[in-house]
């Protein structure tokens, strides 16, 4: 336990100090707790309850342009504005902005958390890749849909309320790295204690065996419900902080992007080890360094090299990080292992 | 919203003509998914990227001064070999695997052909003229490209022939025995490897030639993959694995839902829709089951 307060404070100093130590990096941290927080909350439908979902873009997307839109309509005409694009007629005082941003990521939070309800019990009724289709279908449907909805910008998109005058550049980045980091914090605590109680134990049972499961008395569908819940509550709140972020939302480019951030959160949790607490979370970092790394010096084939890694990861890395990790220091799992047992594996090798 | 439809009857038929002669095409595409998931329980989620890489090969034939209907025997032959080559470079080690895994594969690739479309040639909306001009029907009150006629004459003769040569040939025979037990075909000595490559191999053909008769009817862009496989999907999950008429006609009642929403949403929805549709009949079907305690599987 005392091990697991320091790592943590360290976690928590670093992530505080980290804007003020790499001042140039402070929007690429910004979306490493993004994507940690994607990651995350994916990990409960794709690892601990074996939903492969596509779909939780569409909470992500949703929660994008709700955040905008209260942050817009709460002080302006909503249709002009976006009718105006780039060329702002209106202007955000501080106070509005701030008001508008906590009441948007608020609303952000709770709508795609209803949606989920709300469609939940349908969806999740389907079982296997039927469920990876379909959630794949309500994503693209989600992206398609938006684009031809005039209110919300339609094809030429919606551009967010910009950062107010006080501070300049400077402050901006660290607001959004706070929020962002906040929203990191707060997934991560929630998870965390989800993942400690009974609940967690119920969704690997759905995953093992859903009927057995149920036959043993468990009510999945209420389970599958809450897990998809949580999801939806937490990628809301990324959607609305990465919509102010990037500070323009295209229906199928940055929202409903199923093909980029929609894929990204597969990849990243697969990456760092499906079903475990940390795995998201490092498979996040690693593939957030890759991709920068990646999409710097190599600009232009960075879908190639998408591919490329997909097919890469999938085939030969499936288990991720933590499952290598695992297989390699058992014990540090909390896994007892047979000497003997070990040697006879190898020798079969 | 546009009630002409219900006002002139002449849209009506107009539309309906359209679908049909688009689901035709549509259900080639499925028929060549519904083929591999049954042989191989795949889900091929570039489905949709292989029709638009045939269809670009047809339109280069077409820059070349070639017809471009010649496509439709060029594009399926060049197209076999793209799909043992992607067999044997990813498809052979996921067979086995999880269902996701699959998909998660074949997602990657979908995205890798994308982008190396959209590099190569460019991302223009393209189309590859036939000159084969139209026929007007009623006092011409319904216009029909000849083109379009075409291609639904060639998918039907590409369909027929692939029925009979999977029940005539040896290699046929030995696809159909691999997706009943592909244990027990091994051990009667079908080598199921060349089974699965082959199967990879004649799906990716007849994306080549649904994607040869698309360049020539409709339009042809590097992103357009993924409504053909949602497509392809939807209507092999309507009909049921190994339901060729129910394919046939699924097919063509996708095409006429599609005209449709075209005419009244607008088409700005048109590919919404679709994927819609499809969330809603998975749903339908998921409700359907649960009075019977029974789920999709």
């Amino acid at each position: 336990m005392n091990k697991n307060v320091i790592l943590y404070a360290t976690i928590l100093i670093f992530g505080l100090a980290a804007p003020f130590v790499f001042p140039a990096f402070k929007v690429q941290l910004s979306i490493l707790c993004v994507l940690i927080v994607l990651a995350t909350t994916w990990n409960i439908q794709g690892g601990e309850m074996g939903y492969n979902t596509f779909g939780n873009i569409l909470f992500y997307g949703l929660g994008m342009y709700l955040c905008a839109s209260v942050q817009v309509g709460m002080f302006f005409p909503l249709a002009e504005w976006t009718e105006s694009g780039g060329e702002k007629t209106f202007v955000h005082t501080p106070t509005q902005f701030f008001q508008g941003m906590a009441a948007g990521l608020v609303v952000a939070a709770v709508v795609p958390t209803i949606v989920a309800g709300l469609i939940g019990y349908a969806i999740l009724g389907l079982r296997g890749h039927y469920f990876a289709i379909c959630t794949l279908g309500l994503g693209v449907a989600a992206g398609e849909i938006s684009g031809g909805i005039e209110i919300i910008g339609a094809g030429q998109g919606f551009t967010t309320p910009p950062f107010p005058n006080v501070g300049g550049l400077e402050a901006r980045g660290e607001f959004f790295y706070f929020l962002s980091f906040g929203a990191l914090v707060l997934t991560f605590i929630a998870v965390r204690a989800i993942y400690s109680t009974r609940f967690r134990l119920i969704l690997n049972a759905i995953r093992d065996n859903e009927d057995k499961a149920e036959a043993m008395g468990i009510e999945t569908m209420k389970y599958k419900i809450i897990g998809w819940m949580v999801s939806a509550f937490f990628c809301g709140l990324a959607g609305g902080i990465m919509g102010g972020l990037v500070g323009y939302i295209d229906s199928t480019d940055v929202a409903f992007d199923g093909r980029e951030m929609g894929v990204f959160m597969v990849l990243m949790a697969i990456l760092g080890g499906k079903g475990t607490l940390w795995g998201p979370v490092i498979g996040a970092t690693v593939f957030h360094i890759f991709k920068e790394g990646f999409w710097t010096f190599f600009l232009g084939w960075q879908y190639v090299a998408l591919g490329v890694l997909i097919v890469v990861i999938v085939i030969y890395f499936p288990e991720g990080i933590m499952g290598w990790l695992r297989e390699k220091y058992p014990e540090r799992f909390g896994e007892v292992v047979d000497e003997a047992d070990r040697k006879a594996q190898v020798e079969l090798k | 919203m546009d009630f002409m439809v219900f006002q002139y009857p002449m849209i009506t038929v107009q539309a309906c003509l359209d679908g049909i002669l688009l689901g035709i095409l549509f259900a080639l595409i499925a028929y060549g998914m519904a083929l591999q998931w049954g042989v191989m329980n795949i889900i091929n989620i570039a489905q949709g990227d292989l029709v638009i890489l045939g269809g670009y090969i047809a339109y280069f034939m077409y820059l070349y001064g070639i017809h471009p209907a010649w496509g439709v025997i060029v594009s399926p032959i060049i197209m076999y070999f793209v799909g043992v080559g992607i067999y044997k470079l990813v498809i052979n080690k996921v067979v086995d695997r999880d269902l996701f895994i699959s998909i998660l594969a074949t997602f990657g690739i979908s995205i890798l052909f994308m982008q190396l479309m959209n590099f190569a040639f460019g991302a223009d909306v393209v189309l590859a003229n036939s000159g084969y001009g139209t026929t007007f029907l009623f006092d011409s009150a319904v216009v029909l490209p000849n083109s379009k006629i075409f291609s639904a004459f060639v998918s039907i003769v590409f369909a027929i022939g692939l029925v009979i040569y999977m029940k005539k040939s040896k290699l046929g025979r030995a696809i159909r025995a691999t997706a009943q037990n592909a244990r027990a075909a091994k051990i009667l000595g079908v080598d199921t490897e060349k089974v699965y490559a082959a199967t990879f191999g004649l799906n990716a053909a007849l994306c080549g030639v649904a994607g040869a008769l698309i360049s020539i009817t409709f339009t042809i862009h590097p992103y357009m993959g993924l409504p053909y496989t949602i497509r392809s999907f939807m209507i092999v999950i309507v009909a049921g694995l190994g339901n060729l008429p129910g394919v046939a006609m699924s097919g063509m009642g996708l095409g006429v839902f599609e005209e449709f929403a075209d005419y009244i949403l607008g088409t700005e929805f048109r590919i919404g829709s679709v994927f819609l549709l499809l969330v809603l009949i998975l749903v339908y079907r998921r409700f359907k089951l649960s009075r019977k305690r029974e789920y999709l599987k």
